[in-house]
Order: structure tokens, then C-alpha cells, then sequence
């Protein structure tokens, strides 16, 4: 059964690594949902952070040939029930919208929104939360009209203490 | 270990001919080009397969001052450079080396690092890469290789600063040929070839993400044992990786104690001599009938080096399902990849069978063995002896000619093969008695493979007999390489399989597309003018009667030698495991 897995991949911050990853993942045919990359805890280690739809017995096959990658340290995957995990989403809409009435205003507070920057012509959104929260604030504000959105790749911690160091340790590094 | 150019010094104030006098701490700077081929000296280096062209000129010319630590071998396309380092590696366990220029010379790369990385094989690959001020502006020449061939390498690396060649040199040596090993490609801009650096060079023995030999574990062992004392009807499944680990002694050992029938995939052969009493033949689509029926008969599995490969396993949903397993493998993502295993050992195979060697009772099957004579009885009667009915007049079967070979080199011969119906037959016809005669390109299936590859085994092991046994079509890829043959007599034994197709495929075509034979059948020139153009001698057999003095004659010979065998039309591989089918749906006919 396909099931929402976040990967999470510690490596050498190298040029080659991203794109060996993400190798392995299209050669499957398999779309990522979101990627994202940035510096870990662990000084001058990496962190990439990948979302994908597939069963498990996949995602687990997909960490093992990520593991094998000469510069990576270790992959792990986790579902949804195993993180902390957040997106953040930008919304551009019309200054005007803030006029009608107090929709927008409402919706900014229902949805515990940010407002970023006031334009004459446009106004920045920002939400943070899970997809389907910045998804919903899309749909609602699609009605009063957007100009943009964006939406970043998926950050998130694990819950259990970080397999990773444990590991780290049984290797004898850091 | 995050790789940092050390700052420029600048030069010293010593006379260049002064330095080299001077005491060892003076010595000049080098040029990246020349620290290339000291790495490859450092790392025991003394045979470079290769084709130069402007980006890679620099190294090339320091070649030329180096010409009597490292011999160069010019072939005649950058394929037959990667195929020959190939040969080179899997016949020494050494690790191969070769050399193309940029774009169209490191293009001509691809097939063989694809093949290499399917098979394991040791490789360190230098292409040289247009200036790094003209990185990404489609400068003449310039192919993003780094790109091309991250999915086709175990690591690859591009070089700007020259300052980094020793520690990348050596860090590709050392990934090229520990745990499993494979294909490591260096591109070095020809900047950084031209560019001066300090040179001092330190093997890599560590690199901090990577883990290439998993310690063995005991409990793993001890669970393994477990199931092989228990089981009553256990089978060995040997592959590369025994070749690999040289485990070959140990091996024997152990199944000699065992007292377990093996059965090996086609690059296991030779991981037990054809002709040991347990050997119980070979596994897959065009194995024999034995060791595919039993192993849906068996109660447990032990595979050591394999990866249970497509060709190997037929139908997974069918295969071995009543067996329990046991997975000997140093590639973790090898385990429980195709095939879900109740008792994987992760370990080197020698470190593996050393461990387990001492756990396991002394224990014979007598019962169970006779049970694959009987199949062996039964494949002879269908398959084997029409392959081998002598024939005394007109063309040649292929077993035939093969048998012959076999014979005249009592089995001793290395044996690389091209791809299609004549490497079938030289897996099963040859009888392998020496460990490590087996060079084929398996995973990949790569046609052009043989005659290259067996220049690399002949010139790795030349006081080894080499039989290139290729078909008219794969030898049509590659048969330039008869030029290196004869420049630099390589004496290798060539068995031309002549039967005027693409055998294989057109075995297809007539089994399981209505005998429609699209663009099978070649209009072939005259094998034995081609190479005798080489200056490479041959001749044909086109009668059976002839074979036997025919062969003799090639082996006779002193040098390369083509033997262009006159082959029967059409006939077929048999058995067959067909696409979709089980292993024990094998069909003999
Ligand atoms: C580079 C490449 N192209 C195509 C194939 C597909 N293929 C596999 S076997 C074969 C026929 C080989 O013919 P030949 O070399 O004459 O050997 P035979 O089967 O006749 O012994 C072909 C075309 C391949 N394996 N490799
Ligand atoms: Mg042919």
C-alpha cells in the first residue's frame, strides 16, 4: 500500500550527492512531492530532506541504494506519524481583496497567517503548517483572487532521538 | 574529509636541475598532468588502456616521460580501452585503468562503465575536461560527464584545482576496488592538468561515509548455521562474489565439509572446477536443467556473492518459495532486494565461509545428489548429446567447437565471451577446471565486450592460454581492437562463432514472435582478410571434420590467431527458462 514517507539523508556536502539521490528516486518513475537540503546539527554534515508516495517495501529498497552512495552517511525513512514536520507558503494577493469587506482579514486570523508586506497593488501572505493547511488557505483565498503561491519542500525533525548519531557513534565518527 | 586547495606557493628560488639533487624536501612543484601518473605509480599501476585528444594532451604528454614505468596501450576506440581495463581487472582482481579526452572520447566510455558497474569490476577512469572557465558554456568538446555517468559510476569526481589530484587519485583507487567493487570515473579539467602543485601522495585506507567491509556478524553466522545443520536438502548458489573475495580455496572447504551440492550463476562459474563431485552445474535462463528444477525443490537456499538477478530467479513470485534462505552478500542493498531472505549475512564471502566453516557439521547427502544426477541424465539425453553429436562433414556446431577448445586447453584457458547464443555455449560447454576463467559481460549483456576484454585478460595474465570466443555480430562491434592484437602482440585465441545472425535474437524471433526474423541476418565480410589486414593470422573451418586440427592450429600458433568456424544457421540455446516462466518450467526442447 502506497503511504506518504519522509526520507532523510545525511551526506557530505558535495556537488555529485543531490543529484545521485534524486537518481535514484526517478530512475523508479516516482515524482518527488517536496525536496529540500540544509546544513544539520552535526557540524559540516548535511541534511536532505525528501517526501514521495510509494509502499513501503520501495522506500525501504530506495534508502538502501541511497545509503550506498560513496558520500552519503545514512538514509532514513519515517511516515508521517514519526515526525514534527512543517512547510511554509507564501501567498501574493490584491490589496483591493483587503477593501471588500473583512474576508481576507478573517481568513488571515482563522488560519493564524502572517502578513508579510503591504504593497499598494499586492499584499504577502505567509502560513506556515502542513500541506493541507496551506492548501486550504489557498482554496479559500482562490475566491477572493491570488496573484501567486508558493509553497517550500517539507522540513522536519524526528521524534525519536536522532538515529543518527547513534550511528555516528557505533562507526566511530564525530 | 571535505577536500580544500591548499594555497599556491609561490616557487622556489631553486634551479629546476638543482632541485632534483637538492635533498627530497626541496623538490619543485609538478604539474597536475605528471601527478596523475605518479598517483598511478603509487597505487601500483603499470598498464593504462587509452586514446588521447586536446583536453587530455597535458597528461599525454607526461606520458611520454613515463613511457618506461607505465606501459600505454593505444586501442582503437576509447569502448576498447574501458572493455580491455575491464579484461584487465576481472582476469588480475587488480583494478583497471584507462584514458579518454573529453566529450566524444569520455562518451565512448558510457557503455563500458554501465557494464563495469553492473559487474563489479574494479575501474579507474581519467577523462580529461575542457578548461574550468569553460565549464557550462558549450565550449568545443565539452560534454557534462559528470552528469552523464553518475547513475553508470560507484563515485565519480571532477577536478579543477590541481592541488586535489592526490587525494581524489587516491580516494578513487581506493573506492574503485574495496567492498563491492566498481567503476570510478575522474574528470580533471585541463587547467588543473597544466596547473603545479606540491606533490605528496597517501593511500586512502578510511573515508568517513562510506563503509565498504561490513565486520562479520556472529549471531548472523550462528543463525546461518543453524538452518544448514538442520536442512536436509540444502543448495549452494555461488556467484561472483566468490571470484571477487578470491575465496575459492576456502570455499572448497567448505562445501567439501558441507558436503552441499553447488550450483553456480554464470559469473560463479569456475568458483568450483566443473568437474568437483558437488558441482551440480549452472543456474538460470539458459543453465542447466539440474540445479534450476531443484531449486523449487530444495528446503534451503544458500546464495553467497549473488544478487539473484532476473536472469538467474525467472518468475520471483515461483521461485524457491517453499526454501528457506540464506544470503551471503557484502552489498547491503543486495539483501532482501529481489529475493526476502530469513538469515542474511552481511560479509566479504571469504570472511563469511571462513566464519560459518566453523559452525557447520560434517554432513554428506547422498540422496539428494543422485536426485540431480538423474536431471543431468535427463538433460544429456535431450539437450546435451545433440549438442555434442560429432559431426564428421558440412558447418559446425557451436557446442562443438567449443567442446574442442575445451578439451585442447584441458579446461585451463581463460574464457571471455561476447554476448548472444556463443556465450551460452561457452558457459556450458567449457569445462571449467582452474578457478577464475570466467570473463563475460553478464549484467549488461554488452555485445563488443569480448575481443577487448580478452586483450585485458591476456595482457594481466599472459602466461594464461585466452579464449575470446566471440559471434559475427558482437565481433563486428569491436574488431578493431585486432589492430592493438597485432601492434602489441596480445596473443589471444579468437573462436569466431560464425553463424550469419544475430543468433540469439533470431532464437527469439522463431521461439516467441512466429519465426518473423526482422533484421537478424548479416551480409558478413571475409573474417580472416580483416584480420589478416591486422596483421593478425587466421583462417576459417567450415567443415566439421576439420575442427579438431583447426583448433590445434590456433592454439599452435605463436601469437594472436582468429579461428573463423563455419557455424550450423540456426539452432537453438536449449534449455530455456522463457521470459515470465518459473525455474522448474525450464523446457529442454
Ligand atoms: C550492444 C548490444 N546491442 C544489442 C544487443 C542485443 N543482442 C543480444 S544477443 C544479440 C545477437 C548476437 O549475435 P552474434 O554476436 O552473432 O552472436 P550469436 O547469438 O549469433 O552467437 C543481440 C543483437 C546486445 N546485447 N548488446
Ligand atoms: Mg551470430
Amino acid at each position: 500500500m502506497e503511504n506518504e514517507y519522509t526520507i532523510t539523508i545525511f551526506s557530505e556536502n558535495k556537488t555529485g550527492v543531490l543529484s545521485r539521490v534524486i537518481g535514484i528516486i526517478t530512475r523508479r518513475k516516482i515524482n518527488m512531492d517536496s525536496i529540500s537540503a540544509s546544513k544539520s546539527a552535526i557540524k559540516g554534515i548535511h541534511k536532505i530532506i525528501i517526501v514521495i508516495k510509494v509502499t513501503e517495501t520501495q522506500v525501504r529498497k530506495i534508502c538502501a541504494q541511497i545509503d550506498k552512495q560513496i558520500d552519503v552517511f545514512k538514509a532514513f525513512y519515517y511516515d508521517n506519524s514519526d515526525l514534527v514536520y512543517q512547510e511554509i507558503a507564501l501567498y501574493k494577493v490584491p490589496t483591493e481583496a483587503f477593501y471588500q469587506g473583512d474576508t481576507v482579514e478573517n481568513l488571515v486570523r482563522k488560519y493564524d497567517a502572517k502578513i508579510l508586506r503591504i504593497e499598494k497593488k499586492y499584499i504577502v501572505i505567509e502560513k506556515t503548517g502542513h500541506q493541507e493547511e496551506t492548501e486550504a488557505l489557498l482554496e479559500e483565498l482562490e475566491q477572493v483572487g491570488i496573484y501567486e503561491f508558493i509553497r517550500s519542500g517539507r522540513v522536519a525533525i524526528v521524534k525519536p532521538m536522532e538515529r543518527l548519531n547513534t550511528y555516528l557513534k557505533k562507526r566511530n565518527i564525530a | 574529509m571535505e577536500i580544500k586547495a591548499k594555497k599556491a606557493q609561490a616557487p622556489k628560488k631553486v634551479k629546476s636541475d638543482r632541485a632534483k639533487t637538492n635533498s627530497k624536501k626541496a623538490k619543485a612543484k609538478i604539474s597536475g598532468a605528471e601527478a596523475v601518473l605518479k598517483c598511478l605509480l603509487k597505487e601500483g599501476v603499470d598498464l593504462i588502456y587509452g586514446y588521447p585528444g586536446g583536453a587530455i594532451m597535458p597528461i599525454y604528454d607526461a606520458l611520454y616521460d613515463y613511457q618506461k614505468k607505465i606501459q600505454h596501450v593505444l586501442t582503437r576506440h576509447e569502448q576498447g580501452a574501458i572493455h580491455a581495463a575491464e579484461g584487465y581487472a576481472r582476469a588480475t582482481r587488480k583494478t583497471g585503468v584507462c584514458f579518454a579526452t573529453s566529450g566524444p572520447g569520455a562518451t565512448n566510455l558510457f557503455t563500458g562503465l554501465g557494464d563495469a558497474l553492473m559487474d563489479s569490476t574494479p575501474l579507474v577512469c581519467v577523462t580529461g575536461q575542457v578548461y574550468s572557465h569553460l565549464l557550462g558554456s558549450d565550449a568545443f568538446q565539452e560534454v557534462d560527464v559528470i552528469g552523464c555517468t553518475t547513475s553508470i559510476t560507484k563515485w565519480n569526481y571532477q577536478i579543477t584545482d590541481p592541488n586535489e589530484i592526490p587525494e581524489v587519485m587516491a580516494k578513487a583507487f581506493y573506492i574503485a576496488n574495496s567492498g563491492r567493487p566498481g567503476p570510478v570515473l575522474i574528470d580533471i579539467t585541463k587547467d588543473a592538468q597544466v596547473g603545479l602543485l606540491d606533490f605528496k601522495y597517501k593511500r586512502t585506507t578510511k573515508i568517513r561515509s562510506y563503509f565498504p567491509l561490513p565486520e562479520v556478524d556472529s549471531a548472523q553466522i550462528t543463525a546461518a548455521a543453524k538452518l544448514i545443520n538442520a536442512a536436509k536438502k540444502p543448495l549452494i548458489l555461488s556467484g561472483h562474489g566468490i571470484q571477487i573475495a578470491e575465496a575459492h580455496e576456502v570455499f572448497r572447504k567448505f562445501v567439501e565439509k558441507t558436503g552441499i551440492p553447488v550450483a553456480s550463476t554464470i559469473h560463479g562459474l569456475s568458483s568450483l572446477n566443473n568437474d568437483h563431485p558437488l558441482y551440480v552445474g549452472m543456474l538460470g535462463m539458459h543453465g542447466n536443467y539440474g540445479p534450476n528444477i531443484k531449486t523449487n525443490q530444495c528446503d534451503l537456499l544458500i546464495a553467497i556473492g549473488m544478487r539473484f538477478d532476473d536472469r538467474v530467479t525467472g518468475n520471483l513470485q515461483k521461485y524457491a518459495t517453499q526454501a528457506k534462505k540464506i544470503h551471503i552478500e557484502i552489498d547491503p542493498s543486495e539483501i532482501n532486494k529481489n529475493v526476502e531472505v530469513e538469515a542474511p549475512v552481511l560479509a566479504d564471502a571469504k570472511d563469511a565461509i571462513v566464519a560459518l566453516h566453523k559452525k557447520v557439521k560434517k554432513k554428506t547427502y547422498p540422496s539428494w545428489l543422485k536426485e540431480f544426477r538423474a536431471c543431468d541424465k535427463k538433460e544429456y539425453r535431450k539437450v546435451i548429446s545433440k549438442d555434442l553429436a560429432k559431426l564428421t562433414s558440412g558447418p559446425i556446431k557451436m557446442a562443438q567447437a567449443i567442446k574442442e577448445a575445451s578439451d585442447q586447453t584441458k579446461g585451463k584457458a581463460i574464457v571471455v565471451t561476447d554476448v548472444g547464443q556463443h556465450q551460452m555455449l561457452a558457459a556450458r560447454y567449457y569445462d571449467y577446471s582452474d578457478k577464475n576463467l570466467w570473463i563475460s559481460s553478464g549484467g549488461a549483456g554488452t555485445m563488443g565486450f569480448g575481443l577487448p576484454a580478452a586483450i585485458g585478460a591476456k595482457m594481466g595474465r599472459p602466461q594464461k592460454e585466452v579464449l575470446c570466443v566471440c559471434g559475427d555480430g558482437g565481433f563486428q562491434m569491436t574488431l578493431q581492437e585486432l589492430g592493438v592484437c597485432s601492434q602489441y602482440d596480445v596473443a589471444v585465441k579468437i573462436l569466431l562463432l560464425d553463424n550469419n545472425y544475430l543468433g540469439m535474437v533470431r532464437q527469439w524471433q522463431e521461439l516467441f514472435f512466429e519465426r518473423r526474423y526482422s533484421f537478424v541476418e548479416l551480409e558478413n565480410p571475409d573474417f580472416v582478410t580483416i584480420a589478416k589486414g591486422f596483421g593478425v593470422e587466421g583462417h576459417t573451418v567450415a567443415d566439421a571434420k576439420n575442427l579438431k586440427a583447426s583448433i590445434k592450429q590456433m592454439l599452435d600458433h605463436d601469437g594472436p590467431y582468429l579461428l573463423h568456424v563455419t557455424c550450423i544457421k540456426e539452432e537453438n540455446v536449449f534449455p530455456i527458462i522463457s521470459t515470465g516462466k518459473a525455474v522448474d518450467e525450464i523446457a529442454l526442447e
